[in-house]
């Protein structure tokens, strides 16, 4: 992205659910976008390399990195952060908090939009299901088994 | 999942040193409107510290915990309790907490009785208020005004805990946290914010010699660039902004080249470069124990945090500097930025805000300071500094490389005669305060002349790289030296557990090697040294979770290790299960735990099960290699433990509500670590002794 002149330019999407648009370059990465000019900050930068993904969203449903979508790239399309997926999986978010899935908890979100997704495409996972959806998530405190446990309860919520 | 024990309660312990410094209970609680405001030093970083405070104040004061808010820790109101560190925080601030709220407990009823002329014994504080007949007095009339300003030490106290319904302990903080809402401090938001960014030399490139900022402050929305000496930075009005300028800045630098300061990773760089030995204990006979030896490796570790390292900072018109960190000391830090801006102390202002899990000593101070001397530029304007990723994984102190020798006699009945072990290290704490001058980045960059101290040890009993190195077992003669190495190729600092990781490692490795040639069981030869009745007690458990005594299937095995962290804190025993199909090789850990009385046996456990899991990452994956003089930079150079290969992790905790309650966020790391390399030799006999324990090592092993 260097070597290239900011253009000011408007790119207007769908954000949980509501039209915003958003005045700025549009070669900027979408998270920045999101965290200072629509005030949406859980979604959160890690590494800016694909390499954690603290900062996953959902474009038109699949997982994506905010950190390296420009925010251009998402013109007319619908994006889902975790504050959406609190929103539309309210199990998810009642299960983690019941399962106390979290220590520093700056890895949660991104764990979260991966969890949204596979809940989205497999109403009964197994526990590998789950490890295997989470895995491109990084957690340094050691929470991961209290997580897949609230993705397992949450699936099973869902369900029943 | 807990279990109760019986057991005789050890000698009480010492007052917190925290409590002379702040003798009043208003200093540490404090009573507004309906609600109770508990005045912690200590900050929290994920281990849950502020629930579990907040629930030893409802009990204490017979107030739901509903009403509890732990305040946010900063130098202008908190009590100074210096860093939150060593696992510490229960027994010093939940202490000198349970001091104070027991102290305002008894002032009440003191006060009530006197009140409604009853006999203390009569009256009950329910949910804050003490009633009789039609009449309330409770924590928040007139009264507590001047009885928060009492010595806790001129009033008489009972123990009278409450174990009320209500007071579960669990963390509150979490559903905003998950719903997105609950902040950072990359959250924080001003009016008129700036985004900063810092340029760092890429190593092995040491200093800046020349820069050409003419590009990057043509970038619409760039506001200034900032060198002093060194240091370089730039702040812009967007955060997208700032990060494109910094890669423009960085490509239009000139570096001093640097040598590259190689090492072997299997470190005997470190006896090469060792310090004249300095004995840390001796007990017996100390005539050399001809018998078994081994020598044992552990590398540099990251600490690796999730989210790099950020601060806020703004100067104030009149020369004042505030800034929001997440820190593990805004005390210490407080003193240290003092220092290198030449500010007097009381000029400068620290407050607590999360970060991301640290760990220890990471970047967390660096970037305060980055911060502060990015807004000098732009006083009255606050300034957001967030390091980026290769900053934090190339710049982040380590955890120290370390070398253990281990050697002993055996006598005849297969017993330890005698005991040696002599260790190889950095110092293991590098952080502000500690060494003597100034430890931050930016104090070198700014003034050449300035080379950053190396790390130290402090004395035992929390010790550096001594920590965990004399043996708690029970052998006649022991000599424990230590061989300081202050040549650092790579910055030092504080990692979890310390020297406790390496040393117990190696111990614990030790003793399974020794058990083998003295043909006793693992557990059996741990027992017949150990008198401690926790000890064993932890050890059993671990042994009886962990189906020590079942057969081992083909090809898969168990390993046990055990320590009590600084020999003075919490115990804990660990299982390691190995099998072939485990896609690191460890299928199971099973790890009992004493840290005396139990606060929140949910928080416990949490830390418990996180630690494992940290240092299985630590013991199977990691290793700080330089390529080529470069440091990691990213999670593909530095990788670590990943959901699909975290081992089942089970969690035992042996309540003791006579003793001392104890932290448990670093008890567990050195068992961990020798556990699994003891499961891996009774798996395939072979004897691994060289951190990380990974894959290709134990195969090369195998076909050797």
């Amino acid at each position: 992205m260097t070597g290239v002149e900011p253009a000011r330019a408007s790119t207007a999407f769908e954000l949980n659910g509501r039209t915003v648009e958003v005045d700025a370059d549009p070669h900027g990465a979408l998270l920045y976008a999101l965290r200072n000019d629509l005030g949406s900050k859980g979604t959160r930068f890690g590494c800016g390399l694909e390499q954690c993904g603290a900062c996953r969203v959902l474009i038109d449903g699949v997982v994506s990195y905010a950190c390296t979508t420009p925010l251009g790239s998402v013109a007319g399309r619908r994006v889902t952060t975790v504050e959406g997926v609190a929103t539309a999986l309210p199990e998810l978010i009642e299960a983690f908090v019941r399962r106390q899935a979290a220590q520093c908890g700056y890895c949660a979100s991104g764990v979260l939009v991966s969890a949204a997704a596979l809940l989205h495409a497999n109403p009964d996972p197994t526990d590998s299901d789950v490890r295997r959806a989470l895995d491109a998530n990084l957690c340094r405190c050691g929470t991961h088994l209290r997580m897949v446990r609230a993705v397992l309860d949450a699936a099973e919520a869902r369900r029943g | 999942m807990a279990e109760a024990a019986l057991l005789t309660a050890p000698p009480p312990a010492t007052r917190p040193a925290h409590l002379e410094k702040h003798p009043l209970i208003g200093d540490w609680i404090g009573f507004d409107r309906d609600r109770v405001q508990v005045k912690t030093g200590k900050v929290e970083l994920g281990q849950g510290i502020h629930a579990a405070l907040a629930t030893i104040a409802a009990e204490e004061l017979h107030v739901a915990a509903s009403r509890v808010d732990v305040m946010p820790v900063s130098t202008r109101e908190s009590p100074d309790e210096d860093y939150t560190a060593g696992s510490l925080s229960i027994t010093q601030s939940g202490a000198a907490v349970r001091i104070a709220c027991a102290a305002a407990r008894a002032l009440l009823l003191e006060h009530a009785g006197r009140a409604f002329s009853q006999p203390l014994d009569s009256l009950r504080i329910d949910d804050g208020v003490v009633r009789f007949e039609r009449r309330t007095l409770s924590y928040w009339d007139d009264w507590s005004r001047s009885g928060l300003r009492s010595r806790f030490d001129d009033v008489t106290t009972r123990d009278q805990r409450s174990r009320d319904a209500g007071v579960d302990g669990l963390r509150q903080d979490l559903r905003a946290l998950f719903e997105g809402r609950r902040g950072f401090v990359h959250d924080l938001d001003a009016v008129g914010l700036l985004h900063g960014r810092v340029v760092r030399p890429p190593p092995p490139a040491r200093a800046l010699e020349a820069v050409d900022d003419t590009r990057t402050r043509a970038i619409p929305g760039v506001v200034a660039v900032i060198r002093s000496g060194g240091f370089l930075g730039v702040l812009a009005d967007r955060e997208d902004v700032a990060v494109r300028a910094a890669e423009r800045l960085r490509t239009d630098c000139r570096w001093a080249p640097g040598a590259v300061d190689a090492f072997d990773e299997r470190g005997d760089w470190l006896e090469t470069h060792a310090e004249p030995p300095a004995v840390v204990f001796e007990k017996g006979s100390q005539s050399d124990a001809d018998g078994t030896v081994a020598t044992y490796n552990k590398p540099h570790i990251a600490h690796a945090s999730i989210g790099p390292s950020a601060a806020v900072a703004r100067w104030t018109a009149d020369g004042q500097l505030e800034v929001w960190s997440h820190t593990q000391g805004v005390y210490p830090l407080k003193r240290e930025l003092a220092t290198i801006l030449g500010l007097p102390g009381d000029h400068v202002h620290v407050t607590h805000v999360e970060g991301a899990g640290c760990y220890g000593h990471n970047g967390a101070e660096d970037a305060a300071l980055d911060a502060a001397l990015l807004a000098r530029a732009v006083p009255g304007r606050s300034v957001k500094l967030i390091w980026s990723r290769a900053d934090e994984s190339a710049h982040e102190p380590y955890g120290s490389a370390m070398r253990m020798r281990l050697s002993a006699r055996l006598d005849e009945r297969g017993q330890v005669a005698a005991w040696r072990h002599e260790f190889w290290s950095n110092g293991h704490v590098g952080r502000p305060g500690f060494c003597g001058a100034p430890v931050l980045l930016a104090a070198s960059e700014l003034n050449p002349d300035h080379r950053r101290p190396v790390a130290m040890d402090p004395p035992l009993p929390p010790g550096g790289s001594q920590r965990n190195s004399v043996p708690l077992y029970a052998f006649p003669s022991v000599r424990v030296v230590h061989r300081p190495v202050r040549h650092e190729p790579l910055r030092v600092s504080s990692l979890r557990a310390l020297g406790a990781f390496g040393n117990v490692f190696a111990i614990e490795s030790f003793m399974d090697e020794l058990a083998a040639s003295a043909a006793v069981d693992p557990v059996d030869f741990r027992l017949r040294h150990l008198d401690d009745p926790r000890a064993r007690a932890v050890i059993e458990l671990a042994a009886a979770r962990g189906g020590w005594a079942e057969t081992r299937p083909d090809r898969a095995g168990r390993g046990i290790a055990f320590a009590r962290y600084k020999n003075v804190a919490a115990y804990c025993a660990v299982v390691a299960e190995v099998s072939d199909d485990a896609p690191l090789g460890v299928s199971r850990l099973i790890v009992c735990v004493d840290a005396g009385r139990v606060i929140t046996l949910d928080g416990v456990v949490n830390q418990v099960e996180g630690g494992a899991i940290q240092a299985a990452s630590w013991t199977l994956k990691e290793s700080v290699r330089p390529r080529d003089g470069a440091p990691p930079m990213d999670w593909d150079s530095y990788p670590i433990m990943r959901f699909t290969e975290v081992p089942r992790v089970e969690t035992f905790v042996l309540d003791r509500p006579d003793a001392p309650s104890l932290g448990v966020g670093e008890c567990v790391a050195g068992p961990v670590a020798a556990a699994i390399a003891n499961a891996f030799a009774d798996a395939y006999h072979v004897r691994l002794r060289d951190l990380p324990l990974t894959r290709e090592r134990v195969l090369a092993a195998l076909q050797d």
